[in-house]
């Protein structure tokens, strides 16, 4: 390297070096000609996106006022979204502890459980939620089944998965001294297992109840129930105002969902 | 010691018994009631069993007949992604800026704020449906959809990294004389930029995810092409959809990871 | 009566950290075994009830030979040993009577454990030992409320619910601050006279070791090389016990072979 007078004498600095400068440009230049290839070659008629500011801010112009006239009816189907998203997260926390168990490489019986229950998490978590539900529309027909069935396939995937987790980090001694006093496998894991990994059973199972809100209000947009079956029927008769109440409506409830989870959450851990 | 006592308790959870019971029964009657009057046309879920019979017998093997139309949908997903996560990240710095409570005067900020939260209360597929409206079928509407989905998150997160900042720097830049841009581009973006980088390559991730479905109510991409599979019954492609779709999240997922661990 | 014959543990393909080691502990007496850290101390304790598998030798207590011992078998044995640990091993988020009671799981049913309603007789005489060594008012508190010292009595009681033929402590003062760590020490000694119970204590604080208890064992990389009264212990016997390194000990078993 250079002497410290030359570089004292020096009266040019850069920030980066030639190497350095180079990677930084060639990963900008890859992201425009990313960015680029995507804007000239999707498929876009650009008069209407030109029209775009006009026609949204005229759609939320034909929204005001809302309309209230159908509230009570709205918050009733919005009580069926909140019990989708409640007994889905129920029954989903259910059976996401064997999978869990068997995910976790400290507690699997065997090479094979643990690859069937990543395999069951890898599966539930890529999914989304309404492509789970358009299966299950089309196996058990529209209605709250189906949502409650897709969100709790989701979910599994989401608890199961940072269940596991915590099981592998579980502090190994209280297993140890447990194992030591010769209970068997079974009571090691009530006693020891257990215990330790009840903190982020709870906040998971309140994360994801949360999460679950949210997606139920979408379930009906596919015909899985709730909220938003209400919704595509405003949408598709052009009642704006209505959407408008009910898009109200979602926005207080996924406050609400927030509020309690938060209430919850300060409560349990 | 001959008064050692013989019984012994767990201490319950809640410590105050009106309250315990309270809970108690609550979630009995809640979880008992709701489970009862449910609107559940039992006959129709029945018939379930067969119909999954009949869909999985039909999904299986997956098609890859259509694969063209397959790449087309994927690609115009890949395409609606990073524009969405473009317009989004660049969006969501001046909104970030704006819901900073150390940086924002207060009425700006309760404006950043509102637009976060409103942006993070809808669900994607919500957002896609009124811009489908608005501007129509196509990629376009989710690209928008996107940009919204996008600001909800980034902009929440980057907003939290700007309340955290090390003040002492503004500090030393204005006592320097120097001015508006000069003090944000030499005292706030050096220490916010690691997590913006992370935050971008984790938001293109995201919206690969969100633009597989987004499409499903007619915003364009893969998810369009997966929703008339789906009402066309053919489950044979339905399912080579899916399959294309979880090796992509799984791929990309594996490769955001990877870049933000080398990041960090 | 334990007795460890021809004792061999080794880890994968390396040096064996217990070369043919034989210890016999007989009656009520209280043992402690010195030595510096990896002179296989705690794999000891951990062979005699199988925490960690012997590579080859026999362990036979009161008759039962314990190498060969798989599934209930093992847990039936493994119920008559206690054992005490330098973290104290406690389930933190468990109440002192759970912790405590931990240590009858293996006798009790499935169901009985899961419910927490433990046999009376199990509760009075849980309520005895915590009396005994004074934690008695903390049966309702959760384990990480609990001072280091008092966490230590509760392993202690977890051990002795087992109502074990033997007692094994592993470091059971390391982590305790010098005042606490004599009253444990004096504890498990007053324990072992009035249970009747054989203790044996892997010790680093060999002050402790001579004043408590009543036979000192010396071990050097996997070897037994001191074995006597307390007293016995002379300035020489410690240089050895603590001189050398496991490189220099192995050159030197290479030295004796050639």
């Amino acid at each position: 390297m250079t002497s410290i007078a030359e570089q004292f004498g020096r009266d040019d600095w850069v920030r980066f070096t030639p190497k350095q400068k180079f990677t930084r440009w060639a990963i900008l230049l890859g992201c425009g000609l990313a960015i680029a290839w995507a804007l000239t070659s999707i498929e876009v008629v650009w008069a209407w996106v030109w029209g775009a500011p006009e026609q949204i801010s005229d759609l939320f112009g034909r929204m005001y006022p809302p309309d209230p006239s159908n509230l009570g009816t709205i918050l009733r189907v919005l009580w069926d979204t909140v019990n989708i998203a409640t007994f889905a997260t129920a029954f989903a926390v259910l059976f996401s502890l064997p999978v869990a168990y068997i995910a976790a490489q400290n507690t699997t019986p065997n090479q094979v459980t643990l690859w069937l229950g990543r395999l069951i998490l890898v599966t539930s978590r890529s999914v989304n939620t309404i492509i789970w539900a358009l299966l299950f529309v089309a196996i058990f027909g529209p209605g709250v089944v189906a949502g409650i069935v897709a969100i709790m396939f989701r979910s599994i995937g989401f608890i199961g998965k940072l269940l596991g987790e915590a099981i592998e980090e579980i502090d190994t001694r209280p297993v140890e001294a447990l194992e030591a006093t010769g209970a068997s496998r079974f009571k090691v894991i009530v006693y020891a297992i257990v215990p330790q990994v009840m903190p982020t059973f709870w906040a998971v199972a309140i994360l994801r109840w949360d999460i679950n809100l949210r997606e139920s209000t979408v379930l009906g947009l596919v015909g899985a129930g709730g909220i938003g079956i209400i919704l595509q029927g405003a949408i598709d008769t052009f009642n704006w105002p209505e959407v408008a109440t009910i898009l109200i409506a979602i926005i207080v409830l996924v406050i609400i969902g927030e509020v309690i989870s938060a209430f919850l959450r300060r409560r349990i851990l | 010691m001959s008064a050692a006592r013989d019984t012994w308790s767990k201490p319950p959870f809640i410590a105050n018994p009106v309250l315990r019971w309270t809970v108690y029964l609550g979630a009995i009657a809640y979880f008992g009631w709701v489970g009862l009057t449910m609107p559940i046309d039992w006959n129709r879920v029945a018939e379930g069993i067969v119909r999954a019979g009949r869909i999985f017998g039909g999904a299986f093997p997956p098609s890859f007949e259509r694969s063209q139309l397959l790449m087309d949908g994927f690609l115009e997903s890949l395409k609606i992604s990073v524009l969405a996560t473009a317009g989004g990240v660049l969006l969501s710095i001046p909104i970030a800026f704006m819901s900073a409570r150390n940086v924002a005067p207060l009425p700006i900020f309760y404006l950043g704020r509102a637009i976060i939260i409103i942006a993070r209360s809808f669900h994607p597929v919500i957002v896609a449906i009124l811009f489908v409206k608005a501007v129509g079928f196509g990629p376009f509407a989710g690209v928008l959809t996107l940009i919204v989905y996008s600001i909800g998150f980034v902009a929440k997160m980057l907003a939290e990294r700007i309340e955290e900042i090390d003040f002492g720097q503004v500090e030393a830049m204005r006592a320097a004389g120097a001015p508006y841009l000069s003090t944000l581009v030499y005292a706030i973006f050096p220490q916010i930029m690691p997590r913006q980088i992370g935050l971008t390559i984790y938001q293109l991730d995201s919206n690969l995810r969100a633009s597989a479905v987004v499409g499903i109510v007619g915003a364009g991409g893969i998810g369009a092409t997966l929703a008339n599979a789906f009402g066309r019954y053919d489950y044979d492609f339905a399912l080579a959809i899916t399959i294309v779709i979880v090796g992509a999240i799984l791929l990309s997922e594996a490769v955001s990871g990877a870049i933000r661990k080398r990041i960090q | 009566m334990l007795k460890i014959t021809d004792l061999v543990k080794r880890y994968g393909s390396g040096d064996p950290v217990l070369k043919n080691l034989d210890l016999t502990i007989e009656g009520e007496s209280v043992v402690s075994i010195i030595g510096s850290s990896g002179a296989g101390k705690s794999t000891l304790l951990r062979c005699i009830n199988r925490l960690v598998e012997p590579t080859s030798g026999s362990i036979n207590l009161n008759g039962t030979e314990l190498t060969s011992l798989r599934g209930k078998n093992l847990r039936a044995a493994r119920r008559k040993i206690g054992m005490v640990f330098q973290s104290f091993n406690l389930v933190d988020r468990l109440t002192v009577m759970e912790n405590v009671q931990s240590g009858r799981l293996g006798y009790i049913s499935t169901w009985a454990a899961v419910t927490r309603r433990y046999p009376k007789k199990d509760i009075r005489r849980a309520f005895e030992l915590m009396e005994r060594v004074g934690i008695a008012h903390y049966a309702n508190t959760r384990a990480d409320q609990l001072s280091g010292g008092e966490r230590q009595r509760v392993g202690v009681v977890r051990a002795l619910m087992q109502d074990p033929d033997i007692l094994l402590a592993d470091e059971p003062t390391a982590s305790l601050d010098p005042k606490t760590s004599e009253q444990i020490m004096g504890l498990l000694r007053d324990l072992a006279g009035e249970l009747k119970l054989p203790v044996v204590i892997n010790i680093h604080n060999v002050t402790e070791a001579k004043e408590y208890t009543d036979r000192i064992v010396g071990m050097r990389y996997g070897r037994i090389i001191f074995d006597d009264k307390p007293a016995q212990l002379d300035q020489a016997a410690m240089d050895e016990i603590y001189a050398g390194s496991p490189h220099a000990d192995r050159t030197d078993d290479m030295a004796a072979a050639s």
